[in-house]
This record gives structure tokens, sequence and C-alpha cells, in this order.
């Protein structure tokens, strides 16, 4: 052994490379487990030859064009509106005093988990649900719960889950594009602008958007192809009948009928075109919006004050958050809820017993999410810093293609690749084993890490360390005595990020633990089928409580380190 | 032994082979109960089943605590939505040559889901014969312990309760409620949007079909024996032609369809539907015990009759923890955690032992329970209807999914 610095410095320059095949070789792996299956291939059931009956039987599928169309329907629009609103609020409301209350608004709705928001959706919009509530029988004259045809929760068109994908994916834009914000001198641009005399909406539109799309790229992919992929949200406030894709390639996993696991490996490879074509028509539309707004953007018009648009913008947001939090208070309120009966807008009794009896499984659900959670935060963060770090060391910032690279857990739907994984797993008895639970955690809360941590950690300003290291510091001990503390705040922010991302996974917990491992989510989504919203309401409370927690542990040592 | 292990590793196969050894000479006798029993301390048995209703959430914790209490064994339930994910995934297992370590130890588990296990040799058994609790099943005064849906049970499964549709309605809302699938197609029409059944392959949903085909169907006896192509389509046409009929003035225009039971007594208790059912007589009793449904709810059953069932217990065959499994199977018999699963405050699932046989303390455990107000007697819910055979299930879930879920 050398010294300790030689020795890190070896493990550093593996960092990358082994945070790759981290990420990288169950994806491949789960694809190919997905791919061959899908053509025919899965000696396990006597399937050994290739052939296209898969496929033939998923396109015989009943409903399979219109879950096709469903599915298109619903992730674009929902991405789309979250784009939307995400831009119209930073276009209004960008340099005012809004912007540090909608900052501040951002954590507890990033901490809800995308379940539990959904769970809470569907109560509030349902015809006896918590709108109804509010407004009945005063304001409507409901004495009994309306009969609104159609419309509702799991309404056939998706507009419901469009709605709650809108309401997950916009805070997580913003949170996204206020980062890419801090990495120029927008505020400079947008003064410039200013002074020149254009509006504040058209400075934005024209001189910042087009410099933060860019920065935003991949974000909006990740929200889009969540969008398109997401099985939870979907099974609590989707179309039933027929599913999205996603539901529907799941289905046919978990059929007892061994061979019906074929057409859903051809449905979920499917999913995975699909996705990838949206993608690509996406990035076509951004393009060609590019292209013909340029004359628009050099025409020199300086649009007006803005008011109208901030109005609007800071209008919906509200509405957003509004409907976001109404969503939580009502989980909040049903928890406790003993008898609540349509009409009344409170409940008539109340109870902890709901708490009280589902005290131990809430504890061993708690116990399993904060240890799975806090372990894949861990690892993630060791894994992120040491990339980053061997990043600057070799002074080569990762290149847009490993980016990418870093960026596929999120872009390849889950349904496609966890099946794979899963019998890789069992082929390695790693199947239902606490390892394999952290190692899919990861695939997830990596790439959040990075995209959280990237950016403060290559702001650095380098002279500290050139000063440490001419006063005969070695890296090592700059590391861990000036860089650590300096970006204490990044490290709790990524990590409180991570740690969210860890508690919402539900898919991946369910197929690499086996079922075994018990988290809030995966009590809350089975408490979905069940469809008690006493219950549903404890554990989505804890499901949210628990990343909010950890948010607020981090904008506490934030705070801290600014004061320092 | 009907299952050859893989063998991988020179070292496990030695230790099998001694295992081989062991096993065959325990097999000359039988273990008895109590080595059963002493092998059981400290295992830990992996219960999955349905995790829908808190109500068989909370019997179930009940259960891990008296048997870590009494026999050394953690309980941990594995919640799933639907059991068939189970069985999916021991025969996934099975196909990965795992026969031994599996990940699951018991099921909660009825009809198709146990003959797709029992016909593709996942079960262990037979075993319920050789749990001390089983000679006071009423096998003869409920025949369905020993026949689940047609197909024999032959001891690889053991009885744990008895289900039976019954309609629920709030009385202060219906007065008279619709008794026939004819009444009730007259009772949409004239209340649109009032009355709903759960998406089937819920197994609710999916009785739902087959109480509905019972009452309808001109060829009932057909149902006794598998369905062919040839017969399931004359056979069911009457209630392909009832469904087309409610379609329009279902719940959501039968556009969407609560998941499960719960999910259909919540929309009760919403007031969103006026008639609900259950396959748990004492489940409206239990609700307006708990609060959560008021207190005007009644039950009722069809003119005709409803279908009724017994739902079981088994063992995969390569359970980790066999042993554990057949204890827990066993104490699930016990009079004592039968009377405490009847009690509607607690369940209100029917037993399956043979009351009057049992010795005179526990025959009083059973008369202890308070019947709830919307609880009907023996007599009120009357014969239970047979399951039809289990292929007819499979068959009317695929039918119902081209026709109404495109």
């Amino acid at each position: 052994m050398q010294s300790a610095t030689g020795c890190s410095g070896g493990l550093l320059s593996g960092a990358p490379a082994l945070t790759l095949a981290l990420l990288l070789m169950p994806i491949i792996a789960g694809l190919a487990g997905t791919l061959l299956p899908a053509f025919g291939y899965l000696p396990a059931i006597g399937a050994s030859g290739f052939s296209l009956q898969p496929w033939r039987t998923l396109l015989a599928e009943p409903g399979l064009s219109h879950a096709l169309i469903l599915t298109l329907w619903t992730g674009v629009a929902a991405t789309l509106l979250a784009l939307l609103l995400t831009l119209a609020l930073l276009a209004g409301c960008y340099q005012s005093r809004w912007l540090a209350r909608i900052r501040r608004s951002l954590a507890p709705l990033l901490a809800m988990p995308h379940a539990a928001l959904a769970l809470g959706l569907a109560f509030l919009i349902a015809p006896s649900g918590g709108l109804a509530r509010l407004l009945s029988p005063w304001a409507t004259g409901w004495e009994r719960p309306p009969e609104l045809g159609l419309f509702g929760p799991q309404d056939p068109w998706g507009l419901s889950l469009i709605l709650a994908l809108t309401l997950k994916e916009t805070p997580y834009l913003l949170f996204m594009s206020l980062a890419g914000l801090a990495r120029w001198p927008a505020d400079h641009d947008l003064a410039v602008a200013r002074t020149l005399g254009y509006g504040p909406v058209s400075a934005f539109l024209k001189v910042v958007l087009p410099q933060l799309y860019p920065l935003i790229r991949l974000p909006v992919f990740a929200a889009l192809a969540f969008a398109l992929s997401v099985v939870d949200v979907a099974l609590i406030i989707g179309p039933s009948a027929p599913p999205t894709l996603a539901v529907q390639a799941l289905r046919g996993f978990n059929d007892p009928d061994l061979h019906a696991r074929l057409p859903a490996a051809a449905a979920a490879l499917l999913l995975t075109g699909l996705t990838g074509l949206a993608l690509l028509l996406w990035e076509g539309a951004i393009q060609l919006l590019a292209r013909c707004s340029r004359a628009w953007l050099s025409d020199g018009g300086r649009g007006g004050g803005g008011a109208l648009a901030q109005w609007l913008a800071l209008g919906s947001g509200t509405l957003a958050l509004g409907l976001a939090m109404l969503s939580a208070l009502g989980l909040l309120v049903w928890s406790f809820a003993l008898r609540w009966t349509f009409p009344a807008a409170w409940p008539t009794q109340w109870t902890l017993a709901h708490w009280r009896g589902q005290f131990d499984s809430l504890a061993v659900a708690t116990g399993n999410t904060l240890g799975i959670g806090v372990a894949a935060t861990g690892v993630a963060l060791l894994l992120v810093m040491a990339c980053l770090e061997q990043e600057q060391r070799q002074q080569r910032a990762v290149s847009g293609r490993s980016l990418w690279l870093l960026y596929l857990p999120l872009l390849v739907p889950q349904v496609s690749f966890l099946f794979g994984v899963q019998v890789l797993l069992a082929g390695w008895g790693l199947e239902g084993h606490w390892l394999a639970l952290l190692w899919t955690h990861l695939l997830f809360v990596v790439p959040y890490v990075f995209l959280s941590l990237a950016d403060p950690w290559r702001a650095f300003d380098q002279r500290y360390e050139q000063s440490a290291r001419t006063l005969g510091a070695g890296p090592a001990r700059v590391f861990w005595r000036i860089k650590l503390p300096l970006l204490g705040s990044a490290v709790a922010v990524a990590a409180a990020v991570g740690f969210a991302v860890s508690v919402t996974q539900y898919l991946p917990t369910v197929f690499a633990g086996a079922g075994r491992y018990a988290t809030l989510t995966t009590e809350a989504v089975a408490l979905a089928s069940g469809a008690n919203r006493r219950l549903i309401g404890v554990y989505a409370v804890a499901q949210t409580l628990l990343p909010l927690l950890g948010f607020a542990l981090a904008l506490m040592l934030a705070r801290r380190d600014h004061r320092r | 032994m009907h299952h050859q292990p893989r063998l991988t590793h020179p070292g496990l196969a030695l230790g099998l082979w001694f295992l081989t050894l062991l096993t065959g000479i325990a097999h000359a006798s039988e273990p008895d109960w109590a080595t059963i029993e002493k092998t059981a301390r400290g295992q830990t048995v992996y219960w999955n089943g349905w995790g829908g209703d808190d109500k068989v959430n909370s019997y179930i914790a009940w259960v891990g605590a008296q048997v870590q209490a009494r026999y050394g064994i953690t309980l941990r339930h594995v919640k799933v939505s639907d059991i068939a994910e189970t069985v999916a995934r021991i025969l996934a297992e099975k196909n990965a040559g795992r026969d031994q370590e599996g990940s699951v130890d018991l099921l909660w588990i009825n009809g198709e889901n146990f003959r797709a296990m029992k016909d593709n040799g996942l079960l262990y058994g037979p075993f319920s014969a050789r749990l001390p609790h089983y000679r006071h099943v009423d096998t003869v005064g409920k025949p369905t312990t020993t026949v689940d849906f047609t197909v024999p049970v032959e001891g690889m499964e053991a009885p744990w309760g008895m289900a039976q549709i019954v309609f629920v309605h709030d009385s202060a809302v219906v007065r008279e409620p619709p008794k026939s699938m004819a009444a009730l197609l007259a009772y949409a029409q004239a209340h649109p949007g009032r009355f709903t059944y759960p998406e089937p392959p819920d197994f609710l949903g999916s009785t739902f079909l087959k109480q509905a085909l019972l009452e309808l169907t001109e060829q009932r006896e057909a149902l006794q024996k598998p369905a062919t192509d040839a017969n399931f389509g004359p056979v069911s046409a009457p209630l392909w032609r009832w469904l087309d009929q409610i379609r329009p003035y279902l719940w959501r225009q039968g556009q969407a369809y609560p998941p499960s039971m719960p999910a259909l007594r919540q929309l009760l208790a919403d007031g969103e539907i006026d008639i609900a059912f259950s396959f748990h007589p004492n489940d409206a009793s239990a609700e307006i015990a708990k609060g959560t449904l008021p207190d005007t709810v009644r039950s009722y059953v069809l003119t005709g009759g409803t279908i009724g069932n017994t739902h079981f217990v088994a063992i995969p065959y390569n359970a980790r923890a066999r042993e554990g499994a057949l204890v827990v199977a066993n104490f699930l018999l016990s009079p004592e955690a039968q009377a405490r699963k009847q009690d509607p405050v607690v369940w209100g699932d029917l037993t399956v032992l043979a009351v009057d046989q049992l010795p005179p303390e526990d025959q009083q455990r059973f008369a202890a329970i308070k019947p709830g107000v919307a609880t009907l007697s023996a007599a009120q819910l009357g014969t239970p209807l047979p399951e039809p055979h289990p292929s007819w299930m499979e068959r009317l879930e695929a039918a119902w999914r081209a026709r109404y879920s495109r």
C-alpha cells in the first residue's frame, strides 16, 4: 500500500467507470431480458424459438391502439403543461418578490411523493370528494354526491392523470430551471435587456429562455419519459379500462399464466420505442419552434409591462399550488377522521385510532424506508463526489455523452428493464436481498444527486484549493478540511433530493425486494387498491413527512452554513 | 420428492445429500407435531396475501403476535394487490430452478389460483389432515372445504374461512332493494350511475360475473364442468346481453370501475352508489361497528341465492419455513383464532369449523360473538350456490376485457 492519498487517487480514478457500470449494467441486462422474450425467447417457460408471435398477440389485444394514444396524449400533455407553467411563472415572476415565495413553496411539493399526490388528488376531485364537500350543499345544492357521468378521477380521457402529473412535474422543472438560471449571470442579461427597454416578460423570453432551455433539456426529457411510463400514478388516478401502456405491460408480467410475459415484454418494448419517439418528436418541435421564432427574437419588439402575463402565471401557479396543498390536506384530515360523510366539509367525528392501529406496521415501513433511503443516498453521494472530484483533478468536465448515460435510468421506462433486472438478480440469488434493493434504488438516486451536486461542485472556487495546496496540504486533506465543509450545504440539499427520490420508488422496491421490504410507498400503493382513505391518509402523510424532514434538515444546515 | 434439486456447487451437493439422507430417515416415521413445532421455533414465515382490507390486515397482525408469543415464529405479512402476482413469482422460481429457499412460505388462496398451483406442482402437501385442529373442520356441512371451485382440495390447502356474496344497501336511501338480476337492471335504469361492480379480474368483480351468469344462463349444470370453446358462447350469451344493457346505467357509465371490494364499499359510504355487495356476510356490520358505514345499512341475499365458497391457505413446494407455515396454518384453524375472526368487530369472516362439535368452552367462544345489526342469520343466507369450474372464471375475465376494456 502506498500513501493514503495515492490509494484514494487510485480509487478516485475508477469512480466514473464504476458509477457508469453500476448504472448501465442492470439497464442493459434488463433491456436484454425484455428484448429476448418480446421475440419469443424465454427458455424458462419452454419458449426457445425466436418468433414474432408475442407481437402478434400484443397487436391482437383489445384496446391496444387506445392504450397507445392514451399514453402518448397524457404524457405529452402533462409535460407540456408543466413546462408552460414553469416558464410562465419564471417569465412573470423572475426578479419579482414572488420568486422567493415560489422558491419557498417548492420544497414541500418536491418532497411529496407522486403516489401520495395522486391519492390526495383522486379524493379531491371525486364527485363525493373534497372540493364537492367544501362547496356542498350551500353553493351546489347537492345533498348527495352528484352524478357527473364520466368526470372525476380515472376519467377515460386521462384528464385527471394529466392534472396529477402536471402538479408533480411543475415543481421539479421549476427547481431545475432555478438551478439552471444560477449557472450564468442571467440576472445581468435580464438587467441589460430591461435597460434597453424590453418588458420583463419579453426580456425573459427573448434573452433568457434561449440560454435556459438547453440547460433544462435533460430534465424536460426525464419528465416526459416519466409521464409516459409511470405506473403507480396511472394505477391510482389513470383510466383503467383500458389503462396506459405501462400498466398494461405490468398486468401481463403479473399474470399467473407465464406465457403472458411474452406479449407483456413486447408491450414494454413498445413503450420504450414510444418514449424514444416522443422524445425525438418533442426535440424536433422545439427545434422547429426555435427556428420559427428567430425573426421574432430579433425583431426588436420590446413587449409591454407584462402585468397581465404575470397575473395569469401567478393565477395558474396558485391554482396548481392550491390543488396540491388541498390534496395533501385532504389526506391529513382523513387520517384523523372517524365519520366523514357527504356533504360535510369536515369530519363529524375524529379519532387517533388509525395512527395508533398502524403503529407497528408504520414503524416497520418507516424503518425500511429510512434504511434504504439513507444507504442509497450515502452511496450515491460517495459515488457522485468521487466522480466530480476525479473530473476536477483531471481538469476535464464529464462529456455530454456520459451525462446522457448517467441520465439513462430516468429516460428508459422502468417497466421495460426492471423485469430483466429481476431475472438477473434471481440468477445470482440476490432477489429479495437488501443489497439488490440498494442497487436498484441507486439507479434512480445517483442521477438526481449528480444533477443537484454537479453545478455547485463545478462552481467551487479553485483558489481555496490552490492556497491550501501551496501551504502543504495533500489533496485528501484539502478535500476533507476545506472543500467538503465549504460545499456542505450543497451536499445536504443533494442528499435531501436523493433521499426523496429513494422514498418514492415503487416498482424497483417491489421487484428487487421480492415484496419483502414494505416501505411507506409500497404500503401506500397496496392500500390504494383497498380504498380505505383513512389508512391511505396515514401512509401518504408519513410518506410525505419523511422526505420533508430531509429537506428541512438540509435547509437548516444550509442556513447555518450561510450564517457562518 | 417430486423435484430433483438442481445442483450447482459441490459443497452444496454434499450438504443436500446429507439432507436427503436425514429427511429420508425422518420420512420413515412422519415427524410428529411436537417435532414440527420445535423446528418451527425461530423461523420467519413470509405470508403472501391480499392486503387491501385493513380489518384483514389487523387480524393477520394479531395472528403474528400470537404465533410469536406461543411458538416463537416471526410472521411477515407480504401484502399484495392480487395473489396471482405471488403465483407468478413461485412459478418463476420453479422455472429458475429455485426448488429450495423460495421467497414465499404461506399464501392466502382459492379457486383458479389454487388450480394453477396444483396443476403446476407448486404446492407442498398433502398437509391439511396433519394439522391437529383440522379434525374440527365441517367437511360435511361445508362441502366447499374439500372441493374448491369444483377442484378437489386433496389436502393441498387448509380451509381458513367461509365467504358468501351478500348485497348491501342503505335502508334510509333504498327501501326495497332489487333481489334479482332483472330487478337490478331495472333499478339501474331508474337510477343511472348508482350501481357498479369491481373491475374483473378483481376476485369480487369476477364473482359478480359468475353470480349473474348462474342466475341468467339456461344451462346452469354446464358450469360444473370445464368450459369448452363450443359451450362458452351459448352458455354465457345471456350474461353479455345483461351486461350490455346495464353498462350505460352503471356508475361512471361503465367507463371506470372500482378496483376492489373496499373501494366499492367506500363508494357506498360516500353515497356515490346505492347498492354494493361483499364476499363477507359480516362486512357491513363490521364497518358499521367501525363507524365507516351508517347504521342504517342492511344486508340481503338474492331470491335465487348467492355464490359461496371457502378460502384457504397453502404452502409452496419450495417454502423455506415449511414447519413454521404448518404451525401458522394450524393456529388459524384453532377455535380461538376462528372465533376471533368471525367477530364482526374484528373481521367477521365465517368459521370453517363445525361449531356444534367443539368442546363446550370453545362453543362458548362462538356463542359470545354479538351478531352485528346488519348480519343475516344462517337461514336468511340460505344454502350458498356452488362456484363454477375455474375455467369459466378465466374465460369470463378474458371475454369481459375484450368487450369492455378497449
